[in-house]
């Protein structure tokens, strides 16, 4: 039956890939921006489901198994606020001037800003870095998750196959439209399914009040954020959503609003959307303790199956796959996407074509590398380790570490492309020092303090592009004249 | 369809709330605080409501300090 109901998921999202190729227009804005022509809900789907992982089903629930019901408050609702104010801030600003410079990538915007191909080419760099791990993860994740659900009668490679054949598909024809629309129907997917999850489960356990009675009576600690998580650890974390402020996978789908106004949609309901999909996961991993006390590890990641297999082995298993997979796959679309653009776009049209390419090449050329990027993340899954789950909140403290490029871009006149250098290889070379010595540190923080490496790496380098700006000569008024018209 | 934005003033309180609210987010004063509230634990309570003040404080952000610089483009 789970087999049966997560095929059927599968066949639905190919008919809405299917669906969006049909509006293609066949130009390069087309696949990749979709003619900036996303309205407000689909917007917000888009952009919401880009965000949310698997993490966000599993991985919470884990959390919550582990440190109590102030997992909701660590993660949850701090992207709840940060999300939202960086929608406000960044993602429209970086609408307007997308549309007003012509630019579909991260690296044409600030190469722009900055007057700087090298600056380009090093932030294309880093920023492929740091995508690419999260790439693996999706796809890992996505064939793990079904080899537990199916109880190991579907190894983990085959998941990680579907998946990645599925999104393939999809993406290659539809481009961001295709993303779009698709990430829409996931979103409302799984959303759907964690709160039919949480409320059958907390039916079988005899009520929300008892559940949680039960669980404070056994383990009072998960009731209270207490040591698990210390205040100054819960005020850092707010740093770990910025990092939306800089992924590329965001930024295109800023790019491809409709208006200014699609925006206002995203920003007053991203709120509710958190508290719809986490409020579940937290709840059901905190209430892992009634049927499953004392997991340790890896096993407490995999509480929310287990609850499920007890409780509802059958379709509920099922649908539950089908709301990872939706998880999964709405974010890894966006990531291929996005690493396809930037290398179409940042790499051959500009240095191959000298930017003077048509628009059918770009979209083929789009495409190929659309096929080469997944082909290559399923072979590295194939042989990568477990250990690389670990890499997702590494990749978060990378990003957040370059937001302080976008903000001084959008925000500082005086910023210069000596202050844009310094903060980005700053960055680079805090988070490779912290990450040599903290990756399999469990509950590793910077130099012993008790803070996360992102606190220090987004401060420092945010220092690095003041110094270092007001250290070189100020840019030049007409390239501010372009990024600074009103 | 976009309405004209506040004064500056307007502008600069509601940025003050806004940090203002990003650091009640951290609810120090009920760390250990295990007593419920609406059938929940008294932080997990606390941080949904905090997820609805977000949506309040998004509400006065686009209706009164909405980027005037961002009208038009592209509303056609």
């Amino acid at each position: 039956m789970t087999l049966v109901v997560l095929g059927l998921y599968l066949m639905a999202v190919l008919a809405v890939g299917f669906m969006s190729n049909r509006a293609f227009r066949g130009t390069g804005e087309d696949y990749f921006l979709a003619t900036r022509s996303i309205g407000p809900f689909v917007l917000l789907m888009s952009i919401f489901g880009t965000h949310m992982t698997a993490f966000s089903l599993l991985g919470a629930s884990g959390e919550a198994y582990r440190r109590g019901t102030g997992v909701f408050g660590l993660m949850a609702s701090a992207a709840a606020i940060v999300v939202p104010l960086m929608i406000f801030f960044v993602g429209t600003r970086l609408w307007a001037l997308g549309k007003h410079l012509g630019v579909t990538t991260q690296a044409q915007l600030f190469r722009a800003r900055w007057q700087s191909d090298g600056f380009g080419l090093l932030l294309f760099v880093v920023i492929v870095l740091l995508v690419l791990p999260y790439l693996l993860i999706g796809v890992m994740g996505g064939g793990v998750t079904l080899s537990r659900i199916t109880g190991g009668e579907v190894p983990s490679w085959v998941g990680g196959l579907l998946i990645s054949m599925v999104v393939l598909f999809y993406v290659t024809f539809g481009g961001l439209r295709g993303t779009a629309w698709v990430n829409t129907f996931q979103t409302l997917v799984f959303m759907v399914l964690g709160t039919v999850t949480v409320v059958y489960i907390v039916g079988q356990l005899g009520g929300l009040g008892p559940a949680l009675e039960r669980v404070a009576t056994e383990r009072p600690d998960l009731m209270v954020r207490g040591e698990a998580i210390p205040p100054l650890y819960f005020f850092c974390y707010l740093l770990i959503p910025m990092s939306v402020g800089m992924f590329p996978h965001m930024f295109q789908h800023w790019l491809s609003a409709k208006s200014a106004e699609s925006f206002k949609l995203p920003m007053l309901a991203y709120p509710v959307c958190i508290a719809i999909v986490w409020t579940p996961s937290v709840l059901l991993g905190t209430f892992g303790h009634i049927d499953f006390p004392g997991l340790e590890g890896p096993a407490a990641s995999s509480v929310l199956i287990r609850m499920i297999d007890l409780h509802a082995p059958d379709i509920l298993a099922g649908l539950l796959g089908a709301g990872v997979f939706a998880a999964v796959m709405s974010s890894l679309d966006s990531q291929t996407l996005a690493l396809g653009t930037m290398f179409t776009q940042d790499i051959v049209r500009h240095y191959g074509f000298d930017d003077q390419m048509d628009e059918k090449r770009q979209v083929l050329v789009g495409r190929l590398f659309i096929i080469g990027i997944l082909t290559t993340t399923y072979l590295i899954s194939l042989v990568a380790e477990a250990t690389i789950f670990g890499l997702a909140v590494w990749s978060f403290t990378g990003f957040t570490g370059l937001l302080p490029v976008v903000l001084a871009a959008l925000f500082w006149r005086r910023s210069t492309k000596v202050g844009a250098y310094a903060s980005v290889l700053v960055t680079a070379t805090l988070w490779i020092y912290f990450f040599s010595i903290g990756f399999n540190v469990t509950g590793y923080s910077a130099f012993g303090t008790g803070l996360p490496p992102v606190a220090v790496i987004f401060p420092a380098s945010a220092l690095a592009m003041v110094v270092g700006s007001l250290l070189s000569e100020p840019p030049d008024s007409e390239v501010l004249e372009k990024f600074f018209a009103s | 369809m976009t309405q004209p934005q506040a004064s500056r003033g307007v502008r600069l309180g509601l940025y003050a709330l806004t940090a203002v609210f990003v650091l009640l987010h951290n609810d120090f004063w009920q760390w250990n605080d295990s007593r419920f509230v609406l059938g929940l634990p008294v932080g997990f309570t606390y941080h949904l409501f905090y997820c609805a003040g977000a949506i309040g404080l998004m509400a006065l952000l686009v209706r009164w300090a909405w980027p005037t610089d961002l009208a038009g483009e592209g509303d056609a």
